[in-house]
């Protein structure tokens, strides 16, 4: 199956959420359900990949959009996009919750995680969420093995670049650039501006 | 710094994007950030490509989050623009926090701050030993991480106020409350043990009138280890918290002369 490739920026689509969000700053409820609609798919998502239990994802999720809501008015449009800024605060949050309950002494577990696959394949109707895991799965695969590894485990599994140097057994070194290079290319693969 | 340890620095660009720095190299590259174009530059793109990560995992919520979500939003004040000089929130784009990005690290530092002199109140101990334990939280039950959780949250609020007190029994008590999170939290050190059938339990205070606010988990008392709890129940208009040794179960009222009692801060 083909599948279309990016070039240049994010395609305008759907509505303008710095807009949004400086409307949701001034107390406008009404703006702040449609920020919703636009972000709530990609905040379930991630916080679902990192936590696995669908109850707590909920939990972080409500909690991501609340303080949206709350400190909306702290949004600088200068330092990045709204998405972005949205999806910074739900993954912080997320891996705290991960990393307040999870074990240190998972060595282990490292072929389990590296193996579990985000939740790519869960279903959404949502066109626009479909082509973007379409696009993600291919710049992912152009990542050598270790960037892909780093990249996952970091991101998708909320592990300081520490703990993956541990789990894959690299210098610290090492895995502080695989994961940079690895972001660096992804960069590149979806034609990311800041 | 020497020439050698910056350079090491910028390439913490992408561990720092995915919230993949902790402790003391979290501080420094936050530092480092906040005068380096190149590096705040690159911080930008590489979250923006994390956040396109994110998003190609996209569920569907159910309806029901949206509408816990616009009503839970109902009832929550929003913060003022960002103001400086005092800025709690990270911020999403290239500059560095100024404060807590409230990782477990980050709150207790701000936990020790609240804590300011009173360095033997609950709250000291207890995080002392929230550090020490951090690493084998795999043998906690889901119930004491939850607990640590909401403790922590209080304690990390923007608004949190703290007093200590002196226990009857010779512990020492701190009760920490965030009228913005309408929350509160008691922390205790060095309690015993409550006498066989007894537990503790705690109370808010309605202009004297007691209003149960749950029992404490004994798992930790007579062990010289810090004890917290989340009080159950919104803080309200409670002037302050109190604590007393009950039957099995708790009661409705207390049944005995508080062994600690402490009043809310002022603001
Ligand atoms: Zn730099």
């Amino acid at each position: 199956m083909r599948e279309p490739v990016f070039i240049g920026g994010p395609a305008p689509r759907g509505p303008n959420l710095e807009e949004l969000l400086g409307l949701v700053a001034r107390g406008d409820q009404n703006a702040f359900a449609a920020l919703y609609d636009a972000v709530s798919g990609s905040v379930l998502g991630l916080t679902r990949s990192l936590l696995r239990d669908p109850a707590q994802a909920e939990e972080v999720t409500q909690e991501v959009l609340v303080e949206v809501w709350r400190t909306a008015a702290r949004f600088e449009p200068a330092r990045g996009s709204a998405m972005a800024w949205i999806m910074t605060l739900a993954h912080r949050r997320a891996v705290d919750r991960v990393r307040s309950a999870q074990s240190a002494s998972d060595r282990e577990e490292r072929a389990a995680l590296l193996n579990r696959t985000p939740a790519f394949d869960e279903v959404t109707e949502q066109v626009e969420a479909r082509l973007e895991r379409e696009q993600v799965r291919r710049c992912m695969q152009g990542l050598t093995e270790l960037q892909r590894q780093s990249v996952t485990l970091a991101y998708y599994r909320g592990r300081t670049y520490r703990e993956v140097a541990e789990l894959l057994q690299l210098p610290l070194g090492t895995v502080k650039t695989r994961l940079r290079d690895g972001l660096i290319r992804l960069r590149d693969c979806m034609g990311v501006g800041a | 710094m020497t020439r050698a340890d910056r350079a090491d620095l910028h390439t913490l660009t992408g561990a720092y994007s995915v919230y993949a720095l902790s402790g003391r190299e979290l501080l420094a590259f936050e530092r480092h950030l906040a005068d380096c174009e190149a590096c705040a530059q690159e911080v930008r793109e590489l979250r923006a490509t994390a956040a396109k990560l994110g998003m190609a995992t996209s569920l569907t919520p159910s309806p029901v989050l949206k509408d816990d979500v616009m009503r839970r939003i109902a009832t929550v004040r929003q913060d003022p623009p960002r103001v400086a000089r005092s800025e709690p929130e990270f911020s999403g784009g290239g500059a560095p926090p100024r404060r807590a990005s409230r990782g477990r690290w980050q709150n207790f530092a701000l936990a020790a701050c609240l804590a300011g002199a009173v360095a033997l109140g609950g709250v000291a101990v207890w995080q002392n030993q929230q550090a020490s334990d951090a690493r084998d939280t795999a043998r906690r039950s889901e119930q004491q991480v939850a607990r640590v959780e909401a403790v922590t949250e209080v304690l990390a609020a923007p608004d949190a106020h703290s007093r200590n007190a002196k226990l009857t029994n010779g512990a020492t008590g701190t009760v920490v409350v965030s009228h913005a999170l309408d929350k509160a939290a008691f922390l205790a050190s060095g309690l015993p043990k409550p006498p066989d059938g007894r537990v503790y339990q705690l109370w808010f205070s309605d202009r004297g009138t007691m209003r149960s606010a749950g029992l404490m988990d004994t798992a930790d008392t007579g062990t010289g280890r810090g004890t917290a709890a989340l009080l159950s129940g919104a803080v309200g208009k409670a002037s302050g918290v109190g604590v007393t040794v009950e039957p099995a179960g708790g009661s409705k009222a207390p049944t005995t002369d508080p062994i600690g009692l402490m009043s809310f801060p002022a603001g």
